[in-house]
């Protein structure tokens, strides 16, 4: 008890403190201004700042001030005057001059090179490419600028997980916007798409593992430039990360039936936002399998199918039953450092001969299998081996028992004797 | 010729040292047979297990190596890699068992023929003592191979210690060496268990068999009521003590046996982090107590049902361990005597929790 | 006759006796002869001789438990780095056109240091030292 007392009034002091320290800190920042805000202390004072605004936005940490997007002068005091538009002062953008308005710094790299020497100054040109920027320009006032995603008054850099840009906060993001189903009914679009992204393989590794290699909706679409990736760019999208998938794919006849029938890539069978971890009877001709949606009874496809599904889950039942022996070996406390070797080059073989699913090539699917269930087989022999032999250090035992019983008996008989001559 | 030179051996040491004693000891130490001589040897096969536990015990220091990273993977490395170090782990694992299992057997024998009393009192205490440390053996024991299992039951059990007042939560402390059980406690648990317990754990043998030596074997009530001429005896050596010996090789064929067929798993890694797994329990000799403590409501009256229970132990344990002083008058009209009764009591009670423990 | 059961009885247990002590110390002497692999955590292993190792190539080492990436560069230096990917724990391997380390499970790139430069990747791979002694390579833990 009495500990707890002082570790709790330790650590209230020690937090007072570090507090009037980081204050006097920020102090000394505002000071470093040269000039005296009076934008900010005058509405500070009236109680009139802008919505969302935060000290630690990264344009104020920068010793920008309020006239260094809204123009102005603030080293006067007078109203009239501090916000006269010949002083430049601009106000609040409308909606379609936002970009234009972040541009005049972030389109000039003579400028920002100051802060950052190695930062991007592309942005307001790609996003005009992008169908958000067309829109806006159309006059349309409901799509995204920069604030919508940014925010206007608590921007952070993208690193920073405070940001609304940071990785695992970009879903909810976007999602503000294209989650509203009333506004996305306009443009024909859905609106479950951050639901099933959740529900994804990716979005799983990313929001609830916070695995930051998977991709968000950015990392697919693009940011400043978003656009729905085409059709034909759709497995190079996906290539970027599943390369090996994507270089099998591209070499197959079928990418290119793909292409003439309009097909959509990898999303043809693996779809987009939901994409779910691959089963291996995604591929064979039992009711889960994607093959049979084009291929019929008889066609070399269908054939193909059947026989690259068989082997792979040839393999995989081998690799589960190797791992189930390990653990039976590992329980028994014997050797299991080499079966751990194997199964990890098991492993290997069978993620392989999954990702060779997309050559369509038997031949090439079976070269994986045939070392995968070699690798396994063995694995399965040694745990075989080191499970009998904890059966079976038997022998040793038999010869030491036998001894023992020769001893046992012939003391025995001894004693028996001892006590007869005593009696007689 | 072998014999030759062993006597010349004894002689000159004889010469030097006066073996009077000793042989004394040998030629006049007899032990006295009748029904219940069976139970004389309990105390012996303790001994001779002790005796394993010493010596695997060493053998397994050569390669067991304490701490958190290490522990679990060098007693892997000893089952797996070193020739026959299954085998020499697996009979020091079975081998505590026996011991406190065959501690139990001789303590209740001793108690049911009285031999605790009058002039045996002492003999008694520092037998109980002993019986008290092997139980701690145990469960430094238990730790040491950093497993899953091993490493939540040690958490339960320093847990209950915890619950005296007052005391009890430094001890806790202590015997963690921390607020947790971390590799702190491995370091601390393996210390006790190599050093502190055998060097306390001898010396208290060693009073218990010297006071053994000096007093003789105790005669049960019936056996001393005989007549002289009726009265049996073999002479403790070599009679008794090659019957001693060959009950020895029975046991040590036994526990080879037990360690090949029944091996003790040595199961995960610890891992402070994980949920608990499914079965954590203690060592089967502390399960009656950890039964008992489970039944207990919540609150008894205002205590709360642990901390009775843990007081409860304590006390019963000490008021056993004086048990030599303990005098309940005889009334002629009782069939049987009070203590046997309270004896007999407290196996059934013993025998009952242990198997709710495990049937549970 | 009885002079003779008894040494007969003797015998036997002598006999007995041998064997039985046999069986105790045998199990005892093999016990303390120490095992081929000294320690049950490894802090080195050897990998091969440097000669039958070709420029720009790579292997895969067990270390303990643990799969080692060891790659002889361009220029004739060795670097050992965990094979464990960061990301999900395929086995990376030396790409000799583009001189780095590449997962294929989601096309993770490090560079020859370990430092995680593209792809899904969180960590940099762990690194071990290498050292060569009388042309023998030897992989040992860092510090
Ligand atoms: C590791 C534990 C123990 C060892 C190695 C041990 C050893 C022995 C031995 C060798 C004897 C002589 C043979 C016999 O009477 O069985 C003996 C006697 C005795 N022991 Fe123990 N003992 C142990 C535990 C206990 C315990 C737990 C108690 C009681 C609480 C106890 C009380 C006695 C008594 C009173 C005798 C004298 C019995 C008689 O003279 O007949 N011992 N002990
Ligand atoms: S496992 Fe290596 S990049 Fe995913």
């Amino acid at each position: 008890m009495r500990t707890r007392v002082f570790y709790l009034s330790t650590t209230v002091l020690l937090t007072i403190f570090l507090f009037g320290f980081a204050f006097q800190k920020t102090d000394n920042k505002t000071k470093q201004t040269p000039k005296v805000d009076n934008c900010l202390s005058c509405h500070k004072d009236i109680d009139d700042m802008p919505q969302g605004y935060s000290d630690y936005d990264v344009h104020r940490q920068a010793g920008l001030t309020c006239a260094s997007c809204h123009g102005g002068d603030p080293s006067s005091t007078d109203q009239e005057a501090a916000m006269s538009p010949a002083k430049g002062y601009a106000g609040v953008p409308k909606r379609k001059d936002i970009p234009k308005f972040c541009g005049k710094c972030h389109s000039n790299i003579d400028y920002m090179r100051i802060y950052q020497p190695r930062i991007a100054t592309d942005q307001v040109t790609q996003y005009y490419t992008s169908m958000h920027g067309k829109k806006l320009m159309a006059g349309d006032e409901n799509v995204a600028e920069c604030a919508s995603c940014h925010t206007a008054h608590s921007i952070f850099p993208v690193k920073d997980p405070r940001a609304t840009v940071y990785k695992l906060n970009i879903p909810s993001t976007c999602n503000k916007c294209h989650g509203n189903s009333e506004l996305m009914k306009k443009y024909n679009l859905p609106s479950n798409q951050l639901e099933e992204y959740s529900k994804s393989v990716h979005g799983i590794a990313l929001l609830k593992q916070n695995d930051l290699g998977a991709p968000a909706c950015n990392d697919c679409h693009g940011n400043h430039g978003a656009m729905p990736p085409g059709i034909t760019s759709i497995s190079h999208v996906c290539g970027m990360c599943h390369s090996s998938n994507m270089e099998y794919f591209n070499a197959t006849k079928m990418a290119k039936a793909f292409a003439e029938q309009d097909f959509h890539g990898c999303e043809q069978c693996h779809g987009n936002h939901g994409v779910q971890k691959p089963t291996d009877d995604m591929v064979g001709v039992g009711k889960n399998s994607k093959c049979v949606d084009c291929h019929d009874k008889g066609d070399v496809g269908y054939v193909a199918a059947e026989k690259i599904e068989a082997e792979i889950v040839q393999l995989k039942n081998n690799y589960d039953a190797a791992t189930n022996k390990f653990l039976e070996v590992r329980e028994k406390g014997m050797n299991d450092v080499d079966i751990g070797f194997l199964l990890q080059d098991a492993k290997q073989n069978l993620i392989q001969s999954r990702t060779l699913v997309h050559t369509f090539d038997p031949a090439k699917v079976v070269v994986k299998t045939k070392d995968g269930m070699n690798i396994t087989n063995k694995a399965i022999m040694l745990s075989d081996k080191e499970i009998s032999e904890y059966y079976t250090r038997r022998n040793g035992f038999a010869a030491a028992t036998l001894a023992f019983l020769v001893i046992v008996i012939a003391l025995y008989l001894k004693i028996k004797d001892k006590e007869k001559r005593k009696q007689a | 010729m072998l014999k030759n030179i062993g006597s010349k051996i004894v002689s000159s040491i004889d010469e030097r040292y006066d073996l009077t004693p000793v042989r004394n000891l040998l030629q006049h130490k007899k032990v006295p047979e009748h029904r219940h001589s069976v139970w004389y040897y309990m105390g012996g096969v303790t001994l001779f297990l002790f005796i394993v536990q010493l010596l695997t015990g060493i053998l397994l220091l050569l390669y067991y190596r304490p701490g958190e990273d290490s522990a679990y993977e060098s007693v892997r490395f000893i089952v797996t890699e070193v020739k026959f170090g299954w085998l020499i782990r697996n009979v020091h694992s079975w081998s505590a068992n026996l011991l406190v299992l065959f501690a139990f057997v001789h303590m209740f024998s001793v108690f049911f023929s009285k031999a605790y009393q009058k002039p045996r009192e002492l003999t008694w205490i520092t037998g109980f003592i002993i019986l008290v440390f092997s139980l701690a053996f145990g469960f430094s024991g238990y730790l040491l191979p950093w497993n899953e299992l091993a490493f939540f039951a040690t958490k339960v059990g320093t847990d209950i210690v915890g619950v005296v007042p007052v005391i009890g939560q430094p001890l806790k402390v202590l015997l963690r060496g921390g607020e947790d059980v971390t590799g702190a406690t491995l370091s601390r648990f393996f210390g006790i268990h190599v050093a502190i317990l055998p060097a306390i754990f001898t010396f208290f043998l060693a009073l218990h068999l010297l006071f053994i030596q000096r007093q003789g074997m105790h005669e049960p009530e019936e056996f001393k009521n005989l007549p002289e001429e009726k009265k049996k005896y073999i002479p403790f050596f070599p009679d008794f003590a090659l019957k001693d010996f060959l009950l020895w090789v029975v046991v040590f064929n036994v526990l080879i046996f037990l360690a090949l067929y029944f091996p003790w798993e040595l199961g995960n890694k610890a891992d402070a982090f994980a949920s608990a797994p499914k079965g954590i329990r203690p060592e089967w000799y502390f399960m009656f107590m950890f039964q008992s403590l489970k039944f207990l409501p919540a609150h008894i009256l205002f205590i709360e049902g642990e901390l009775l229970g843990v007081l409860f132990f304590g006390v019963a344990g000490l008021v056993w361990m004086m048990v030599p002083y303990i005098k309940i008058k005889h009334r002629s009209g009782w069939k049987f005597q009070p203590l046997t009764l309270i004896g007999i009591f407290v196996v059934i009670f013993i025998v009952i929790m242990t198997v709710l423990g495990y049937l549970l | 006759m009885k002079i003779n059961r008894r040494k007969f009885l003797n015998s036997i247990l002598g006999i007995g006796g041998i064997g039985g002590i046999l069986s105790i110390f045998y199990p005892i002497v093999s016990y303390l002869i120490p095992p081929k692999m000294a320690e049950p955590k490894v802090n080195s292993v050897k990998a091969g001789s440097t000669s039958d190792f070709a420029a720009n190539s790579y292997k895969i080492v067990k270390f303990g438990r643990k799969p080692v990436i060891l790659i002889k560069t361009v220029d004739n230096q060795y670097k050992a780095l965990s094979a464990s990917c960061t990301h999900l724990d395929c086995i990376v391997q030396y790409k000799s056109d583009t001189k780095q380390i590449w997962c294929a499970c989601h096309n993770g790139i490090y560079d020859l240091n370990g430092r995680n430069i593209s792809g899904p990747p969180p960590r940099p791979l762990e690194q071990y030292d290498v050292k060569i002694v009388k042309d023998e390579i030897v992989i040992t833990k860092m510090g």
